[in-house]
């Protein structure tokens, strides 16, 4: 451990809140319909887009009426994506280098359409040996902005049922989609882009390079529309990589600073959504309460998660390695890392992107040590409340709060109220529905592909033995449950015996499998959080009277950790017993 | 009902021609006009042939003559390191620093395989460059030297890895230590802000630096 990299850590946390604030602010304008700076500029557009979509954004929608507009546009997207993914053959750009580029097998579309819907990015396939230009930029680009913008309207929905005072409407989904991409992600993946760029991304359509090399055994070099793709893909917390390596490769995090300005942004949208919560209910320490939750529990992962791979793995110490900090070396467990971001930028990075649903990676995950694995998993076993997706996050951990006060009230024997609504049986069945239905969907899918042979297939031949292969397994449907994407990479749904996807083939039962799971894990939940958003508007306001359990002290956040570590725990402990629990605790070599 | 298709069918469209094609178009123009090094990925020319780029580490490897046929091994040829030149990390892909097909290696942490991979690795290192400096042991080996990359091409090293290899390159290439050091210092590159990430050593810059300096042959 070295004190740049505790310095890593805590200059983040601090950069963090200090640009969540004002961002949350203006998030709050943005679906309040206050005008923004950004409004002079693209009002005009915003409007003319209405007109030829042929909705009126001032006419309000139910919770029912909002949901189906959004199932409807969910699914105009994956039918599109589908067909652009399955004619690569006849995009332009389709013959690169000497590598023609071939369309996926049905069944690994299946999966990577499925996955880019839903804002999990989980990727069976290689981006630069699988697709082309046109895919990843007007199939997977595209979706990298709607599905984002898909989960940070259901949030805005939900905040708007707890403020809504005595009607049903949640507003417009159409107005809230279009002002999410033109006043909030487009705008700022612009700026993000051209800062990677002027670090070192590429951002160019040429061909692949064929390079002389130094030795006689000469390179080919991947390019493309990498950074456009970078920005909204960490902005959004996609996570879908423009190549296999993701945010390994130098293209796509070029330095030490790349690395860092990448985990901000990564962060920056579902931290700026708290504040923005506090400022749309008009009670900024409900905001407060619920960041230092997160805060809280992000910072005890990534102390863990550091100290741990400064240490250094089992494997390493049986080799003779000396994983202490040297002249010109800070050691740790550096297998499957980047030198340029070293142990403490990449402990942060897994920690920041597994906590979001951002499945980027800059490091690979299988090669973490037993403990610094299992921070990771206990993070997608938390359900992804700590920050989480965008929008996600927000309206998951709102189901959380609603779950704590009612359980807090039962605990003083108090009627269970949240910002002037009464928390009835009704309420707290859709939420407690909303929140078991990932944990169902993770435990479901892995008991179903560790008991057959067609889902033990998918386990890497390399590290997949003994506790680790069930890890995989399990952190693979788990992963695509939160839709979250990072992966144990050992765990795999296609085999590729030659570049260009030339005989590349699906293992049909990993893909469809994941698919599912990824699919049922997003639109359901996302139905009860709009179901609840639906009940909640109706209900008449009550000011806080004495009686109110206060949910804006320390108290209350304490209780709210407590509920949502409890939760995960009951639910995941015996599946995480039979992985990586067992590899931390014995930290004994596998055959 | 009817009318949510038509407007998610409108929608999607519209979204994909801004989204898919005005945004990416945009952004390619300007950074090509803006950055145009960056843009093209940072390209290395030597004598008017590319022989690079600074952000993409590659092999410093010649292929195994035996008979006087290149020896081959599951379609690629088999290859040992060129003693001239400062060697890159461990690499995942196939083969090595394969910047076309990047992957991580994958290696478990409790696995034995884990194990006799990076015991071989060590072994390695020391037989390469213990001969040049006799006074190495296995815990001066830098993690980096004998642990995978995750990118399979790493551009970096530490500096302890190129110290060590240092004394290697200025034996081989009939050069003062002191020489060869002053190069490293000059190719390493510090912290972001300062703080974030780790202090890096150019392996093809400082190669390319070494070769101006004694020729390539």
């Amino acid at each position: 451990m070295t004190f740049a990299g505790w310095f890593t850590i805590f200059a983040f946390v601090a950069l963090l809140t200090a640009g969540a604030i004002p961002l949350g602010n203006y998030l709050a304008q943005v679906y309040t319909g206050e005008p923004v700076f950004l409004s002079r500029l693209l009002g005009r557009p915003e409007r003319w887009l209405y007109t030829i979509l042929r909705v009126d954004p001032r006419r309000g929608q139910n919770w029912k009426q909002y949901a189906r507009s959004l199932i409807i546009f969910s699914l105009a997207g994956w039918l599109l994506l589908y067909l652009i993914l399955r004619t690569q053959t006849i995009h332009p750009w389709a013959s690169y280098g000497g590598t023609k580029f071939h369309s996926g097998t049905w069944d690994v579309t299946f999966n990577t359409v499925s996955s880019f819907l839903t804002n999990t990015n989980w990727q069976f396939y290689g981006g630069e040996t699988t697709l082309t230009y046109f895919s990843q930029m007007v199939g997977l680009t595209v979706q990298n902005f709607l599905s984002a913008g898909v989960g940070i309207v259901v949030a805005i929905a939900l905040i708007r049922g707890i403020v809504g005072r005595s009607g049903s409407s949640l507003g417009n989904f159409w107005q809230d989609i279009v002002r999410t991409i033109l006043y909030v992600l487009l705008p700022m993946s612009i700026i993000i882009g051209l800062v990677l760029v002027s670090q070192g991304s590429i951002q160019n359509i040429a061909h692949y390079l064929t390079v002389k090399g130094i030795s006689s055994l000469g390179q080919t070099i991947a390019m493309g529309p990498v950074a456009s793709q970078e920005a909204i893909k960490l902005l959004g917390t996609n996570g879908g990589g423009f190549f296999n390596v993701n945010s390994a490769h130098p293209f796509e995090n070029p330095t030490g600073f790349t690395n860092f300005l990448e985990m901000l942004v990564v962060l920056i949208v579902p931290a700026s959504l708290v504040f923005c919560y506090g400022r749309m209910v008009g009670a900024r320490r409900q905001g407060y309460a619920i960041y230092a939750t997160m805060m809280a529990m992000l910072l005890g992962a990534v102390i863990v998660c550091y100290i741990a791979e400064a240490h250094g793995s089992a494997a390493q110490h049986a080799a003779g390695l000396h994983t202490g900090v040297i002249k010109g070396s800070t050691g740790g467990n550096l297998e499957g890392k980047e030198q340029r971001f070293g142990v403490a930028g990449s402990a942060l990075f897994d920690v920041v992107t597994s906590v979001t649903s951002c499945g980027a990676v800059n490091s690979a995950i299988e090669s973490f040590t037993g403990l610094g694995g299992a921070i990771p998993f206990a993070n997608l076993s938390a359900s992804e409340v700590i920050f989480g997706g965008v929008g996600t996050g927000m309206y998951s951990i709102l189901l959380y709060v609603l779950l704590a006060v009612f359980i807090g009230g039962l605990m003083v024997g108090r009627t269970p109220e949240y910002l002037g609504k009464k928390i009835e049986a009704r309420e707290i069945k859709l939420v407690s529905l909303g929140l078991l239905i990932t944990p169902l969907s993770a435990l479901f899918c892995t008991a179903l592909a560790t008991a057959t042979a067609a889902g033990r297939s998918s386990i890497a031949t390399v590290a997949g033995t003994g506790p680790q292969g069930f890890s995989e397994t399990f952190y693979a449907y788990l992963s695509q449950a939160n839709n979250n994407g990072s992966a144990f990479a050992g765990y795999t749904g296609y085999e590729q015996p030659a570049a260009g996807s030339l005989g590349a083939h699906g293992i049909k039962f990993a893909d469809i499998l994941g698919g599912f799971d990824m699919m049922f894990a997003r639109y359901a939940p996302i139905l009860f959080a709009l179901a609840v958003a639906g009940v909640l508007a109706g209900k008449r306001y009550t000011p806080a009277g004495l009686g109110t359990m206060r949910t804006d002290n320390v108290t209350f956040v304490v209780l709210l950790i407590g509920v949502i570590i409890l939760v995960g725990a009951l639910t995941f402990f015996p599946a995480l017993l039979l992985g990586p629990i067992v590899q931390a605790l014995t930290g004994h070599l596998y055959h | 009902m009817k009318r949510d298709f038509i407007t998610a069918a409108i929608a999607i469209v519209v979204f994909t021609v801004l989204l898919g094609v005005v945004y990416p178009l945009a952004m390619t123009g300007a950074s090509q006009v803006i950055f145009p090094g960056n843009a093209n990925g940072q390209k290395i020319y030597r004598d008017g042939q590319l022989v690079g780029s600074a952000l993409i580490g590659q092999s410093f490897r010649e292929p195994v003559y035996k008979d006087g046929k290149e020896e081959m091994s599951g379609g690629n040829p088999v290859t040992a390191p060129d003693p001239r030149y400062f060697q890159t990390r461990p690499s995942g892909t196939t083969p090595a620093d394969n910047a076309a097909a990047t992957t991580f290696a994958n290696y478990g942490p409790n696995g034995v395989n884990t194990e006799q991979y990076l015991a071989a690795n060590l072994k390695a290192y020391l037989q390469m460059d213990k001969p040049y400096d006799p006074t190495l042991t296995a815990k001066q080996v830098p993690v980096d030297a004998i642990d995978t990359s995750a990118s399979g091409i790493d551009p970096d090293i530490s500096q302890a890895n190129a110290w060590i290899q240092a004394h290697r390159v200025a034996a081989v290439r009939h050069l003062p230590l002191s020489t060869v050091m002053r190069l490293i210092s000059k190719y390493t590159g510090g912290r972001g802000l300062g703080f974030s990430g780790e202090k890096t050593v150019n392996v093809l810059e400082l190669n390319l630096a070494l070769d101006r300096l004694t020729g390539a042959h």
